[in-house]
C-alpha cells in the first residue's frame, strides 16, 4: 500500500506531470494529483527492474545542459548535411562495447547517442561470448577518414558515459 | 506585428514538409522507409497543431497536438513491432 | 514588441527545421541516413515551435502557460526510442544499407523465421 514512499521521485514527477496538464496549483489538482501519482507509483513498482536512485543533481544538470547545446550543434551540422547539395554524406557503423550496466542508464546513453551530433543508436546486443553490451551506432558522416570509427567510439564514451557512470553508480 | 508576416512563410514551410513526408510514404521503397515517413508526417502534424494554435490564438489546438504526440509514437511502435515480428498481439 | 520578435524568430526556426527534416527524408540516399532527419532536425523544430506557443501564451495573461513543456519532453523520449524501433526493423528487414552492417548485427537466417 505504502510501495510509493519508496518511490519519491516517481511519485514527485507524476504530481508534476498532473499539475502541467491541468494547468494550475490550486489545492484541489495537487491533492487529486498527489493521489494519483501515489496510486500509479504503488501499482506499477512491480514493473521496475531495480531500486535506482540517480545521485549528485549538479551532475545531472550539467549533463543536461551539454545535451542542448550538443542538440543544437547537431541540427545545425545536419542542416548543413542535407541542404548542401553537392555533399554525399558517407555514413558509417560503429559497435560500442558499454560500460553502462543500469538499465535506465543504458537508456539515456542510447537516447543521448540518438539526439546528438551526427549519431544514431541502431541496435543494443548482449553477444554470448562476453557479458559486455554491444550498442550498434550509426554514424551520418566521416566514413571516409582513418581511424573515424575509433575516435567516435572515444568521443561518445568520454563525452556521455562517463558522465552517466558517475551519476548512476 | 512581426508574426502576422512570419506566420504565413512558417505555414508553408511546414505544409511543403508534410507534403515531402507523404512523397517519402508513398515512394518508399521499403516498408521501413514508409514506417520512418509516417513518423516525420505525424511529427510535422504536432508542429502544424502548435502553429495553428498561435495563430487563431486558441489553446484548444494544444489538446490535439498532446494526443496526437501519444498516439503517433504508439503507431511507430506497433508499426516497427509488425515489420519484425509479423503481428502486433501476440 | 520583443516577445513578439522572440515568437517570430521561434515560429520560423521551428518551421525552417522541420522542413530540412522532411527534405532530409526526400534527400538522403539510403534508409539510415534518412533515420537523422526525424530524429534531430525535426524534434529540435517542434521543440522552438512548442517554445514560441508557450511564450505566446504566457503573455496573453492567463498566466504561465507551461504544459507545451509536457510535450517537449514526451517527443524528446520517444524520438530515440522511435529511431531505435524502425533501425531495429530496417536491420531485420534487411534494407539496403550504404554502410557496411557490422556482423554481430545482421539479420541471420534463423532470426527470420521466429
Amino acid at each position: 500500500m505504502m510501495t510509493w514512499l519508496r518511490f519519491p521521485l516517481t511519485t514527485l514527477a507524476l504530481l508534476a506531470l498532473w499539475l502541467l496538464l491541468v494547468g494550475s496549483v490550486g489545492p484541489g489538482q495537487v491533492l487529486l494529483g498527489a493521489l494519483l501519482a501515489a496510486l500509479i507509483t504503488g501499482a506499477t513498482a512491480g514493473f521496475w527492474p531495480r531500486r535506482r536512485r540517480p545521485g549528485r543533481p549538479w551532475l545531472i544538470l550539467r549533463y543536461l545542459w551539454r545535451l542542448g547545446l550538443d542538440i543544437l550543434t547537431a541540427n545545425v551540422r545536419v542542416a548543413a548535411l542535407v541542404l548542401d547539395p553537392r555533399r554525399r554524406p558517407r555514413p558509417f557503423f560503429v559497435e560500442l562495447p558499454l560500460a553502462l550496466e543500469d538499465p535506465f542508464a543504458i537508456y539515456l546513453f542510447a537516447s543521448t547517442v540518438s539526439l546528438t551530433p551526427g549519431t544514431v543508436s541502431a541496435d543494443l546486443r548482449r553477444p554470448a561470448d562476453d557479458g559486455r553490451t554491444l550498442l550498434l551506432v550509426h554514424a551520418l558522416d566521416g566514413g571516409d577518414a582513418t581511424g573515424a570509427a575509433e575516435r567516435l567510439c572515444r568521443d561518445l564514451k568520454q563525452r556521455y558515459e562517463q558522465p552517466l557512470m558517475e551519476i548512476f553508480p | 506585428m512581426m508574426l502576422a508576416i512570419v506566420m504565413p512563410v512558417a505555414l508553408a514551410m511546414i505544409s511543403l514538409a508534410l507534403l515531402l513526408n507523404l512523397w517519402g510514404l508513398l515512394r518508399g521503397p521499403d516498408m521501413a522507409d514508409r514506417a520512418l515517413a509516417l513518423d516525420t508526417l505525424y511529427i510535422d502534424s504536432i508542429a502544424l497543431l502548435v502553429l495553428l494554435g498561435i495563430h487563431f490564438d486558441s489553446q484548444l489546438y494544444f489538446e490535439s497536438a498532446l494526443v496526437l504526440a501519444l498516439l503517433g509514437f504508439l503507431a511507430t511502435a506497433a508499426f516497427c513491432r509488425y515489420l519484425v515480428r509479423g503481428r502486433v498481439i501476440e | 514588441m520583443l516577445i513578439d520578435l522572440l515568437v517570430s524568430a521561434l515560429v520560423l526556426l521551428g518551421a525552417a527545421f522541420a522542413l530540412i527534416g522532411s527534405i532530409g527524408i526526400a534527400r538522403l540516399p539510403d534508409f539510415f541516413t534518412r533515420l537523422h532527419g526525424p530524429t534531430k532536425a525535426t524534434t529540435l523544430g517542434i521543440g522552438a515551435m512548442l517554445a514560441a506557443s508557450s511564450l505566446h501564451f504566457s503573455v496573453q495573461g492567463e498566466g504561465l502557460a507551461l504544459h507545451e513543456l509536457l510535450v517537449i519532453v514526451f517527443l524528446f523520449m520517444t524520438a530515440p526510442v522511435s529511431a531505435n524501433l524502425l533501425a531495429k526493423a530496417a536491420l531485420h528487414l534487411r534494407v539496403r544499407s550504404i554502410a557496411a552492417i557490422p556482423r554481430a548485427f545482421r539479420a541471420s537466417a534463423s532470426d527470420r523465421s521466429q
